[in-house]
């Protein structure tokens, strides 16, 4: 019971916060089918979905914070920790895979010391699996970020990588 | 005039006036495979050689045309020529091609792939008319016409286009002459199962109810397919007319799009193209001053592949877990919100307005008895010619792949119809006309239009457990059959390929895979054991190398092959070395460098660096672990 009401009061002293909540739930009438957009909005905005997020969005949709865990943990798109400050998505997708996709996400995890979920301990990266990006007559894929490396190779992967700080 | 016939002649003036502009017109395909393949550093590139030349010219970013082995492509029209295409474009190239051309008067022919004029356009030297290169010549545009061709964030381009004449006839007709026409075509859902697209909607317009819906599945969840996503991005008013039409035939009022997340590109492309629907007059009230009220919601999806089933879609809508649900009842009686519903997938829906322009009897030129049409296939894999193809039904697997693809470098061993629902077809299949009953007699399905060509290289029990790893991580596990049974089946496969295998595994799959397909409550399950099954099938002494002998031929399972130097051809130029990222290499320079197979991780660096860069070029091979006698006693 203190624990709760400290927290909120901490999360009531962070203004900045607030206003970001106020802004993303402004667009929602807060219906029960405003969660998996809501959920996209706070990860878009904060790039993984924090604990207090789901506090606040439980308060907005009336809703349980339980329920809010067991949607948005079915969906693999969100990450309830910190990404890093690049994102590296590996291609396993089915032309990706019989192009040596998974060879590929074996060397970035080599490299980086990382696993598929995880990010490096300088936060400078963070890597996941995901099934088609849809450039398969380019296959393999690595996206960084928002840019997508086609004909991706072993060789060519790490002065890629090299390029995001 | 009405409206839209205002509209229409705006449209078509300024379309015209892009065709006969006074200055020069380059496209460039900045779709997300053009753009991965380089296309914004071309789109760069052009920008700056025109500046600094003080050139004027236009640009115009289309989407993809198909032939993505090509991209980036850079289409060049000067006055009074037709548009040349230029393939495989980089920044420096796309400057010669622009400074030659457009300051010298020489079109650079040597980058040239095709051109967009009359057959016998005479200033082309030899090169050929772009439609009639070997990988297109053979397809029918028809859902695809305008990608490629138009910007698709102009809707003047579509409208002039004859965009928007479907749903204006549809207004005319009225809902039931709109199902009539549908059903008279014989349109068959591009989702998958190839259901007749009248059918449900008959039902959801006969269903009571004041609201109704209408969804359009762009989930595309088959990885290794994008033909939903290229049609999107390249012409994002062929599906929302599409979904117009439907939703006017069945008497929805609202729409949503449900779309994967990983498609920012399209997603912003249909945004755009909503509002200027809406500005347009083709959402809202009374659309085009009849009394068709309607609106679209976009919903991203969250990465579940399940959720491209129905039942689930709409559970992930009302913002649940995406579980499927068992039927009856259907959505089209009781769907979102439990209300009346028709979900139909992205080609479906891009194919209506071509039909409602031109009538059914024209449609059922293309294809044949019962498979009425075209439809879009994402050819990839090991395949020469990739890309977005667009065929009329029945056309055999062998012109897909040998005539339109170009085959693959290594020898043909198998096609994968149908994404991980479907099936893996050996070379004999290869005659079979692709339609919903004939793959489905091969043991495959049709699926929503991914083809992936393996070759000889290709390890089909490594992509049977691929495929049923894939779909065992996507289960919900709300029935057990599915969660627990593939979960089994895909532990004897991992056995297999790591040179585990047992006698009986291969009975065992089998049987495994038959519980599975029969107790499974949705499709996702239903289908989950098809590659397996089928491969097992077709390609069962590839398994029983694998069990017996511990040998992989196709060099893909890592427990079962080794990195090897041939020191007859290596030149010891160190550049393996230097990649080895475990010291495995070692050697001086200009001797044969030796590999320590107890060191070696598989990483492949070495055997992409001799292939790539080094001297010798194929000093460096994989191979079977296993030996054969004569290997033995050497
Ligand atoms: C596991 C599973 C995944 C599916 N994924 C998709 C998909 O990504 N896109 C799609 O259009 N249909 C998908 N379907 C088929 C849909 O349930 C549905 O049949 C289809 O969207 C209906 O549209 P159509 O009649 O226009 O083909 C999937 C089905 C199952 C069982
Ligand atoms: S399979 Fe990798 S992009 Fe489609």
């Amino acid at each position: 019971m203190t624990k709760k009401r400290t927290a909120r009061r901490r999360s009531g002293k962070d203004p900045a916060r607030d206003k970001h909540f106020a802004r993303i739930f402004s667009e929602f009438r807060g219906e029960e089918g405003d969660l998996i957009p809501i959920l996209q909005k706070t990860q878009e905005r904060f790039g993984f979905i924090p604990r207090e997020a789901v506090r606040r969005i439980a308060r907005f949709l009336k809703i349980s914070e339980n329920q809010i865990y067991g949607v948005a943990s079915f969906y693999s798109q969100f990450r309830f920790t910190a990404p890093g400050r690049n994102s590296i998505k590996v291609c396993l997708g089915t032309a990706c895979h019989v192009r040596g996709g998974q060879i590929l996400c074996d060397a970035v995890e080599r490299e980086l010391d990382l696993k598929p979920g995880g990010t490096t301990e300088d936060r400078r990266y963070d890597l996941e699996r995901v099934a088609c990006l849809g450039c398969c007559a380019l296959a393999p894929v690595v996206q960084v970020n928002a840019d997508i490396h086609s004909r991706m190779t072993v060789i060519r992967l790490k002065e890629t990588l090299d390029k995001y700080e | 005039m009405s409206d839209f016939e205002k509209k229409r002649k705006q449209a078509q003036k300024r379309w015209d006036s892009l065709q006969a502009s006074k200055v020069p017109v380059i496209y460039i395909g900045t779709a997300s495979c053009g753009t991965a393949a380089g296309a914004m550093e071309v789109l760069q590139s052009v920008d700056e050689t025109l500046k600094k030349n003080r050139l004027k010219a236009k640009i115009v970013q289309v989407g993809c045309i198909g032939p993505c082995y090509l991209e980036p492509l850079m289409d060049v029209a000067v006055p009074g020529q037709p548009r040349i295409s230029y393939a495989n474009m980089n920044q420096h190239k796309a400057k010669r091609v622009i400074e030659s051309y457009l300051v010298k008067g020489d079109p650079f022919l040597q980058f040239a792939v095709g051109h967009f004029g009359d057959e016998g356009w005479q200033s082309g030297n030899g090169i050929p008319r772009f439609f009639d290169l070997p990988m297109l010549k053979p397809q029918v545009r028809m859902v695809l016409r305008n990608c490629g061709i138009i910007d698709p964030e102009e809707i003047d381009h579509y409208i002039a286009t004859q965009g928007y004449e479907g749903i204006m006839n549809a207004l005319k007709k009225g809902p039931e002459a709109v199902i009539a026409e549908i059903k008279d075509a014989g349109l068959r859902g591009r989702g998958g199962a190839g259901f007749p697209a009248y059918k449900k909607w008959e039902i959801c317009r006969a269903a009571p109810g004041e609201t109704k819906y209408m969804i359009c599945n762009a989930d595309e969840g088959d990885p290794g397919a994008f033909m939903n996503r290229s049609l999107i991005e390249g012409d994002p008013h062929a599906v929302l007319e599409g979904l117009l039409i439907a939703a006017y035939a069945i008497g929805a009022s609202h729409g949503y799009i449900y779309i994967r997340a990983e498609y920012p590109l399209a997603i912003a492309r249909l945004k755009k193209a909503i509002s200027q629907m809406r500005e347009y007059g083709f959402l809202g009230e009374n659309i085009q001053n009849s009394a068709f009220d309607f609106d679209i919601t976009i919903k991203e999806g969250a990465g579940a592949f399940v959720c491209g089933e129905e039942t689930a879609l709409i559970g992930s809508i009302e913002g649940k877990r995406g579980m499927p649900k068992s039927r009856p009842p259907f959505p089209a009686v009781s769907g979102l919100y439990g209300m009346p519903t028709i979900i139909n997938n992205v080609e479906t829906l891009g194919t209506l307005p071509n039909i409602l322009r031109n009538g059914a009897s024209w449609f059922k030129q293309y294809g044949t008895q019962g498979n009425h049409g075209t439809k879009t296939f994402s050819l990839v894999g090991k395949i020469r010619r990739s890309g977005l193809i667009e065929v009329p039904l029945g056309m055999t697997l062998r012109k897909i792949i040998f005539d339109i693809g170009g085959g693959s470098n290594k020898p043909f061993k198998a096609v994968q119809t149908g994404g991980p629902s479907g099936g893996c077809l050996s070379e004999e299949f290869l005659d079979t006309p692709i339609d919903y009953e004939s793959l489905a007699a091969a043991g495959s399905i049709m699926g929503s239009g991914g083809l992936i060509v393996m070759d000889e290289d290709t390890g089909v029990v490594d992509v049977a457990r691929y495929f049923l790893d894939f779909t065992q991580k996507e289960s919900c596990g709300k029935c057990s059959p599915c969660r627990v049974g593939s979960r089994h089946m895909v532990e004897i496969l991992e056995r297999i390929t790591k040179g585990e295998g047992q006698p009986d595994d291969l009975p065992k799959l089998e049987t495994l895979g038959e519980t599975v397909r029969r107790g499974s409550l949705c499709g996702l399950g239903q289908t989950a054991p098809n590659p397996v099954l089928t491969t097992l099938r077709y390609f069962r002494p590839e398994y029983l190398l694998h069990v017996k002998e511990k040998h992989c031929p196709a060099t893909v399972c890592n427990e079962l092959i080794e990195y090897r130097v041939i020191p007859d051809k290596c030149t010891g130029c160190q550049r393996c070395v230097n990649v080895c990222p475990t010291g495995a290499i070692t050697g001086p320079r200009a001797e044969p460098h030796n590999l320590d197979p107890s060191k070696c991780i598989k990483c492949r660096a070495c055997y992409e660096i001799c292939r790539f860069d080094a001297i010798a070029g194929d000093a460096i091979i994989i191979r079977s672990r296993r030996r054969t006698a004569d290997e033995q006693a050497e």
